[in-house]
């Protein structure tokens, strides 16, 4: 048996690929290809399909009502992407200069909030938000800083808040690895050759940590587009996201292939997104 | 603070924490002079060269480079490149891109880049090769390329850190050669650390030899490798004997010393020591000389036995043990085919060498240079 392995390492790679690749076909290629079929077909009237083929429910997804909230989720999933940038790059650095221990500290920090379930996490920020009842405006009020509200809830504020802090460490982390990957001496190099701090980043931290960056991004961008907990709690039930509404064909609607229909479409995008960002960091990097 | 000096130190000192990593130094590089900083590892020779570099900050004194004192100026506005000990070179860049970094972030014009890249890799023999990445070149390429891309900017001085460490002997001695040729060409003042003395004696105008901080001896090759001012350097700078003896007073104008293992020998006196001292006496062993038979009455002859002989191509090794456990290292050059050794394994030998081949350096002094910089580090 050995032997045979020995002489074939071809077989030895299907061996140790099969439990993964059997996982994978089974729970995921299955359910995507049933998600695809379902999207050309009829509703049933309890839920369920009809076996007969329909364009209507891609037609239907493409409809200004639907495609618009497409284009608002994937707006916040960009502004979610880029805040999470913005606070995480520098994050990074930090975290990536500090001693080996103070370094091992910083990152447990960053996965502590994980510890705990992300539907309690969310709730807790409902609980701050929250327009007359919760604590950020209550105490604002009660110092008397304020006389209205603020408008912290139930918006797209709301919404990008919750997704930046959830999905904030998967952005640290690429970032967090592209950077302590970085040889010091390139940064000295830059500042030999005249460049002030300034230009060192532009034309060598940033182009090399590319790769990091896109990665980050990625991992933010697609959970953030397809999130539906946080615009559920957070969007206050008036600021939707298409996770929402896919959610509500599915569970409230009982039209399964429409669900599938939004379904197909943002995983058409994601892969259209995530192609793009490759392709640019290819050619830049 | 003359300007003819390209690099001037000045009492400088580097700590890190607790650690003196460079202890009151001063030195002066002279305008177009290849000067290397020699010694082992940790010694501070790097830590003296980033200072002048600006990727270090002095804890005390100055650092003037073209008669201007550097303050704590970054690196950005000194007038030195670097080539670094591992290139450094911007993995994402062309070669081109690399080579023109620094002429680009000065503002220099377009086509101005344009023609002193081409000189500059014209210079280091890469022409043809701008398009490529630096992981397409081979480790002297690479090489080339680091030095390119300092010369280029025409710097008052070039800091070199280990540079031909990465390579293997055959490139790093045909690039030793280069890099001297370069420097007489561009007549850039280079400084040179390395922890190779052959290096440094190939390459140097002048020589600083560093131990724990401290700079113990400066010179052209030949001074520093002919007097050595210390046992440190004596052994550092090529191969050589040690003999421990004791003054017995001056005899025509050279030192008279009475060896552990039994003779009297003359030696340059180099420092003034008295009568009574211990000493310790440096011979190369190229410089002494091995007859058979016995010792005849000539001056600084002592006897021994042939403990081994190693043939090693240009020369031959002798082992001669002279009692007490002291023995004595002599190279004699193999000048004609076949003449085989001189003498065989356990042979009675006379050895012997001239008054002016040995350094004599008081036991006493050296306890002290090397206890100094250990109470501090």
């Amino acid at each position: 048996m050995i032997e045979t392995l020995r002489r074939r390492p071809g077989l030895q790679a299907a061996l140790l690929i099969f439990p993964a690749a059997s996982f994978l076909v089974v729970f995921f290629l299955m359910p995507l290809f049933i998600v695809v079929a379902y999207s050309f077909l009829e509703r049933g009237k309890y839920g369920g399909v009809v076996w007969s083929f329909t364009l209507e429910n891609l037609q239907r997804a493409v409809d200004p009502l639907y495609f618009n909230t497409f284009l608002r989720s994937a707006r916040i999933a960009g502004l979610t992407t880029v805040i999470c940038l913005l606070i995480g790059y520098p994050l990074a650095y930090l975290i990536a200069t500090q001693s080996d221990r103070r370094r091992n500290f910083l990152l447990l920090a960053l996965m502590i909030p994980f510890w705990s379930n992300f539907l309690v996490r969310t709730y807790a920020w409902l609980t701050l938000l929250r327009t007359n009842t919760g604590l950020i405006n209550v105490t604002l009020m009660g110092l008397g800083l304020i006389r209205e509200p603020l408008p912290l809830f139930g918006n797209d504020f709301a919404i990008i808040l919750g997704l930046v802090y959830g999905w904030l460490p998967d952005m640290v982390l690429p970032l967090y690895a592209a950077l302590s990957r970085l040889d010091p001496s390139l940064l000295e190099a830059a500042s030999d050759l005249y460049a002030p701090g300034r230009r060192v980043f532009t034309r060598v931290v940033w182009p090399l940590t590319l790769p990091g960056v896109a990665a980050g991004s990625i991992l933010v961008f697609i959970p953030s587009l397809g999130a539906f907990i946080t615009p559920a709690l957070l969007g206050g039930g008036k600021s939707l996201m298409i996770g929402n509404v896919i959610n509500n064909q599915f569970l409230a609607a009982h039209d399964w292939p429409f669900g599938s229909a939004l379904s197909t479409i943002m995983i058409g995008l994601m892969l259209l997104a995530t192609l793009a960002y490759f392709r640019l960091v290819r050619r830049r990097g | 603070m003359s300007a003819s000096y390209a690099v001037e130190l000045v009492s400088v000192t580097k700590r890190f924490g607790e650690v003196v990593a460079v202890r009151d130094m001063t030195l002066r590089i002279p305008d177009g002079e290849f000067f290397s900083l020699l010694g082992p590892s940790g010694c501070g020779k790097t830590t003296t060269l980033r200072m002048i570099g600006g990727f270090e900050m002095p804890s005390r004194g100055e650092i003037f480079i073209g008669g201007e004192p550097q303050g704590y100026r970054p690196p950005y506005q000194r007038p030195v490149n670097t080539v670094f000990q591992s290139y450094a070179l911007f993995p994402h860049m062309t070669v081109y891109e690399n080579v023109a970094f620094g002429l680009e972030m000065r503002g220099v014009s377009r086509e101005d880049i344009r023609r002193r890249v081409a000189e500059a890799l014209d210079m280091v023999r890469l022409a043809g090769m701008e398009r490529r990445r630096p992981s397409q070149l081979s480790g002297g390429q690479q090489q080339r390329v680091a030095l390119a891309r300092a010369l280029i900017n025409r710097p008052k001085v070039l800091l070199l850190d280990e540079p031909l460490g990465a390579l293997d002997l055959k490139l790093r001695k045909a690039m030793q050669l280069e890099l001297k040729q370069l420097q007489h060409r561009v007549g850039i003042t280079f400084v040179y650390v390395t922890h190779d003395q052959e290096e440094a004696l190939t390459m140097s105008d002048r020589i600083a030899v560093m131990n724990h901080g401290l700079v113990l001896q400066v010179g052209t090759a030949e001074e520093i490798y002919e007097h050595p001012n210390c046992r440190f350097v004596a052994d550092f700078i090529g191969e050589t004997n040690f003999l421990h003896g004791t003054i017995a007073g001056r005899r025509q104008g050279a030192l008279e010393v009475t060896l552990d293992v039994g003779g009297t020998v003359l030696a340059q006196a180099g420092q003034d020591i008295g009568r009574g001292q211990p000493v310790t006496l440096a011979v190369r062993p190229e410089r002494v000389r091995l007859s058979p038979g016995l010792p005849g009455g000539e001056v600084n002859a002592l006897s021994g036995t042939v403990e081994d002989v190693v043939y090693t191509g240009v020369a031959t090794t002798y082992w001669v043990a002279l009692g007490q456990g002291e023995r004595l290292m002599v190279r004699q050059q193999n000048e004609q085919i076949g003449a085989g050794p001189v003498a065989e394994r356990g042979e009675k030998v006379t050895v012997s060498w001239p008054v002016d081949a040995a350094s004599v350096f008081a036991q006493a002094s050296e306890a002290q240079a090397q206890a100094a910089p250990e109470a501090g580090a």
